[in-house]
């Protein structure tokens, strides 16, 4: 009976799984869809809160004026504008930024994602270690990254080759800020594998390494990917926060902090900045979302 | 009938644990010939499934040795002697049921060619062809665990460790899963050492019975099953075969004096 009906539930399950091309082709267009109304949903409330605010001049949780919030119009139109006199638009301007501060934020985010990994992957293999070790990782994430850029600016800088001079220390900031989570979580991942699993690669005599390899990497992958989540956005901002005590001006940080100047006479062009910024750090986000649909292959109810 | 070569050969195995002192087996011996089917028996607590781990050299024993084809237990896992089934499938389920098959025979070093032939022939034994590309979660309890068995025949051990393979399943898919077992030890000719707690299950597919009782765990008896074989649907109503389940029975009541009240019920229950 129960068989009969397992195997009935499994011949269904089998068929949603072979989803048609049109289907598919529809599920994206609704969530599309959604996704066009959330945004317009924002920025309505955006414009609605700039009307009645400024209308009625309250001034409560803060007024609403052209400094404090300039008009959405006046935000894209600066991007159309000239950043300065005889210069190209801002738009062009800050796309340029934006591919330099991605460099770094890439690099860095490679660099911590490997060195987290590595990291958890010999924390897992060590209870000495872990114990040893861990509580020193964890209070390196509470030293706040401005405290330390200089430091790493003064060590990097020196050791890299002439293509990487300044970006290249920019990116081991990011790392610092990328590895934590990417450490944390593959530690818990690769010990997340099932002990049976484990037992069945001892009757096959496998070593460690086939062992890590073949059961605890694919077992942790889940795992990864959520820290890889919080690392993608993590590493953006770690680039752009590195690059306001390394003086480089040719990133997203540099933008800021100059805009930032400005911003009493011009704050439209630090809001078109951040929106540049937060554009990457969701790039970088769904990209990392795009592997793990790609990689991840686990039972539904095993999916983190 | 000339004796058999012994497969196994268990001798004097205690294993106690220290956690709470606990004897879960004590003085075993216990002797298998080549191509035979062994099932041990007996209520939680007696140490059937730490004898099978005993013997797969998952556990060591605190006194005793077992050898395998005349090497040590653990020579013979270090060789990859046996091929195990556990309760659950215990399948990889980012792997298709096709690389699950594989995966032994990737240990072993076979190239993909010569794997993917095997896999499509263990496929065709456990009767899932075409199932190969799906991944575990999408089939039933019982392919799963042919999924597991084919797994564990792939590189056609000459011994098969079974620890309550069938336990997780329903009563209509355990025979039929029963037949097809038997079928495939025929084509194998393979020795099997499987462990269970349902009466039925062991007479209908064992040549031997080892009947044991526990706290602390050893072997009450040992029944000789004369069904004929090949064995069928129609062995289950054989008269003989009521014979030997109820003699299994006789044996595990006999011991009922070292039960706990809930152990008998689940031993008085079985097969009713």
């Amino acid at each position: 009976m129960s068989s009969g009906a397992a195997n009935a539930a499994s011949v269904q399950r089998s068929a949603a799984a072979r989803v048609t091309w049109r289907s598919r082709l529809r599920g994206a267009t609704h969530r599309a869809g959604l996704i066009a109304l959330t945004v317009v949903a924002l920025l309505a409330f955006y414009e609605g809160y700039n009307w009645l605010w400024r209308a009625t001049g309250w001034t409560w949780p803060f007024p609403a004026d052209d400094t404090t919030l300039p008009h959405l119009w006046t935000i894209f139109k600066a991007f159309a504008d000239p950043a300065q006199v005889n210069q190209p638009s801002l738009f062009s301007v800050l796309m340029h930024k934006a591919l330099f501060t991605a460099k770094e934020a890439f690099a860095g985010f490679v660099l911590g994602a490997l060195f987290g990994f590595a990291l958890g992957a010999v924390l897992a293999h060590s209870k000495l270690l872990q114990r040893g070790f861990l509580p020193y990782i964890v209070g390196s994430q509470t030293i706040p990254i401005l405290a330390i850029a200089p430091m790493v600016v003064i060590w990097v800088n020196p050791k890299l080759p002439a293509g990487m001079q300044g970006w290249g220390a920019v990116a081991v900031i990011s790392a610092y800020l990328t590895f934590f989570p990417v450490a944390v979580n593959s530690l818990r991942g690769l010990n997340s594998a099932d002990p049976r699993m484990l037992e069945l690669m001892r009757t096959y005599a496998a070593s460690t390494w086939t062992v890590l390899w073949k059961v605890r990497f694919p077992a942790s992958l889940p795992y990864v990917f959520s820290a890889l989540k919080v690392a993608a956005t993590a590493s953006v901002v770690g680039a752009i926060i590195g690059e306001l005590p390394s003086g480089l001006q040719s990133g997203l940080g540099g933008a800021i902090l100059n805009f930032n100047q400005y911003y009493s006479i011009e704050p439209q062009e630090l809001w078109a900045t951040n929106i540049v910024a937060a554009l990457l750090g969701i790039i970088f986000f769904l990209a990392v979302l795009g592997a793990e649909k790609a990689v991840v292959r686990r039972a539904p109810e095993r999916r983190a | 009938m000339t004796e058999p070569t012994t497969v196994v050969s268990v001798s004097g195995v205690t294993k106690t644990f220290p956690r709470g002192n606990v004897t879960a087996l004590q003085d075993i011996n216990l002797d298998l010939g080549a191509g035979e089917f062994i099932s041990l028996i007996g209520p939680s607590g007696c140490g059937k499934s730490t004898l099978l781990r005993v013997i797969g050299d998952l556990v060591e024993p605190t006194s005793g040795s077992v050898t395998i084809n005349g090497k040590s237990a653990h020579q013979a896992r270090t060789d990859r002697d046996y091929g195990i089934v556990f309760q659950d499938a215990v399948l990889f389920d980012w792997r298709t049921v096709s690389k699950n098959i594989e995966l032994p025979l990737e240990m072993l070093g076979w190239d993909r060619p010569k794997r993917r032939t095997r896999v499509a022939e263990m496929l065709a034994l456990v009767e899932l062809t075409g199932f190969g590309d799906h991944h575990p979660w999408q089939l039933s309890g019982g392919m799963q665990q042919r999924v597991s068995i084919a797994r564990a025949l792939a590189f056609e051990p000459a011994l098969l460790l079974m620890d309550e393979p069938f336990g997780a399943l329903d009563e209509m898919t355990r025979e039929r899963l029963n037949l097809e077992l038997l079928s495939i030890w025929q084509q194998l000719q393979s020795t099997v050492v499987f462990v269970t707690h349902s009466i039925s299950e062991a007479v209908f597919l064992s040549t031997r019975v080892v009947v044991m009782s526990p706290r602390p765990g050893r072997i009450a008896g040992i029944v000789d099953i004369d069904l004929p074989g090949p064995r069928s649907v129609e062995t289950r109503e054989d008269p003989r075969f009521f014979e030997l389940v109820t003699e299994v029975r006789e044996l595990l009541r006999m011991r009922g004096e070292h039960l706990l009240p809930e152990e008998e019920a689940a031993v008085a229950g079985e097969d009713a």
